[in-house]
């Protein structure tokens, strides 16, 4: 694997994370329990296009074969896509939606710091922008999970519940293989597995505050980065790409 | 209609840049301090209106009574040399 296969990997892989939790962020537009929390919800899900945007554009130009953004958001099959299955998960009630986050946006927050020490110029100013959106929906939904934990019989089992079932989906975010690997070697990527005690702390003293039970180590669902994905990832494309598939090149 | 499903009402003020005055943009629902100033932030500062927020409970702001209205504010109406309207303007000076 060449150097610039792997970023072009990477780059893919970062963008889809984004472009994929965006769409179930977006889902609750119109539809949260509060119109402030539906308005900070859409702001996450905007954040996260946003960094979807760059990094597709930017991994089309590593490509070289003239793919934009709009070509690798909307034109690929679902095998080609390369995000982490904890994004495709269904959105859920809003205890999931915000133990989703919670899980991301804490891994997310510690990648994007490591990676404004990337040595390629592009990832780094990526991950300067992105790391203080991260920080923000991370303080947001630590403080949700609070509130839910801590307050009613019912928010408390609904957080639980979220934790159980999303648990087995975190252990994706610290993956490594040859395409981390090639790039570790040049300093352009993280390293994955060096950021997982860290997030694993912080998430840990959350539930313990609330009082919920850390699930222990389990077994980790795995495929994403490989384009292996969960049921929900073709309904999503089904909706997502329809615009493109059925007028290609639509312009506004 | 479930009103209590909606939170306490707070006021939020902003201010635009640095040492200007914190006007107020709004109000939000929220249940607590810190979710008062995110809503806040998610509400009135998406399109970089504001660089600082103040948020306070709705019901911490003492109002006038309407009924008072002229005594409060109409003896001000006719006192003119209350008006900073009789100096020369200082030659150069352009915040006054």
């Amino acid at each position: 694997m060449t150097e610039k296969e792997a970023l072009f990997s990477y780059c893919l892989r970062l963008g889809d994370d984004a472009l994929i939790h965006s769409y179930r962020l977006s889902e609750w537009c119109r539809n949260a329990p509060m119109l402030e929390e539906d308005l900070a919800l859409t702001n996450f899900a905007l954040d996260l296009t946003g960094r979807a945007r760059a990094l597709l554009t930017y991994a089309g130009e590593i490509e070289g074969k003239g793919r934009t953004e709009d070509d690798l958001a909307y034109r690929r099959e679902e095998r080609h896509y390369f995000n982490n299955l904890i994004c495709e998960l269904p959105k859920g009630d809003f205890a999931t939606t915000i133990v989703r986050l919670l899980f991301t946006a804490t891994q997310e927050h510690l990648f994007y710091s490591e990676l404004t020490h990337s040595q390629d110029g592009t990832l780094a100013a990526i991950a300067a922008k992105t790391v203080k959106e991260a920080q923000y929906h991370m303080v947001h939904a630590s403080d949700w999970v609070r509130r839910l934990g801590l307050g009613t019989e019912e928010s408390h089992e609904r957080l639980e519940r979220a934790i159980d079932e999303l648990c087995p989906y975190t252990g994706e975010m610290f993956e490594t293989d040859k395409v981390v690997a090639v790039l570790q070697d040049k300093n352009i990527a993280v390293d994955n597995a060096a950021i997982r005690s860290n997030w694993k702390t912080y998430i840990e003293d959350i539930l313990r505050e609330v009082g919920v039970m850390v699930p222990g180590s389990q077994h980790m669902q795995t495929g994403g980065r490989k384009g292996i994905h969960t049921e929900y990832m073709g309904h999503i494309l089904t909706e997502m790409q329809y615009l493109q598939r059925t007028y290609p090149d639509a312009t506004w | 209609m479930a009103t209590d499903s909606q939170l306490e009402i707070w006021e939020v003020f902003m201010q635009s840049k640095s040492g200007a005055n914190y006007i107020h943009a709004g109000s939000v629902h929220a249940s607590d301090k810190r979710m008062a100033l995110q809503n806040a932030r998610d509400t009135y500062t998406r399109r970089g209106e504001g660089t600082s927020i103040w948020v306070v409970p709705a019901t911490a702001i003492v109002a006038s009574d309407p009924n008072d209205s002229e005594m409060l504010f109409d003896p001000a109406n006719d006192k003119i040399y209350r008006m900073p309207t009789f100096y020369t303007m200082p030659e150069g000076a352009k915040a006054i």
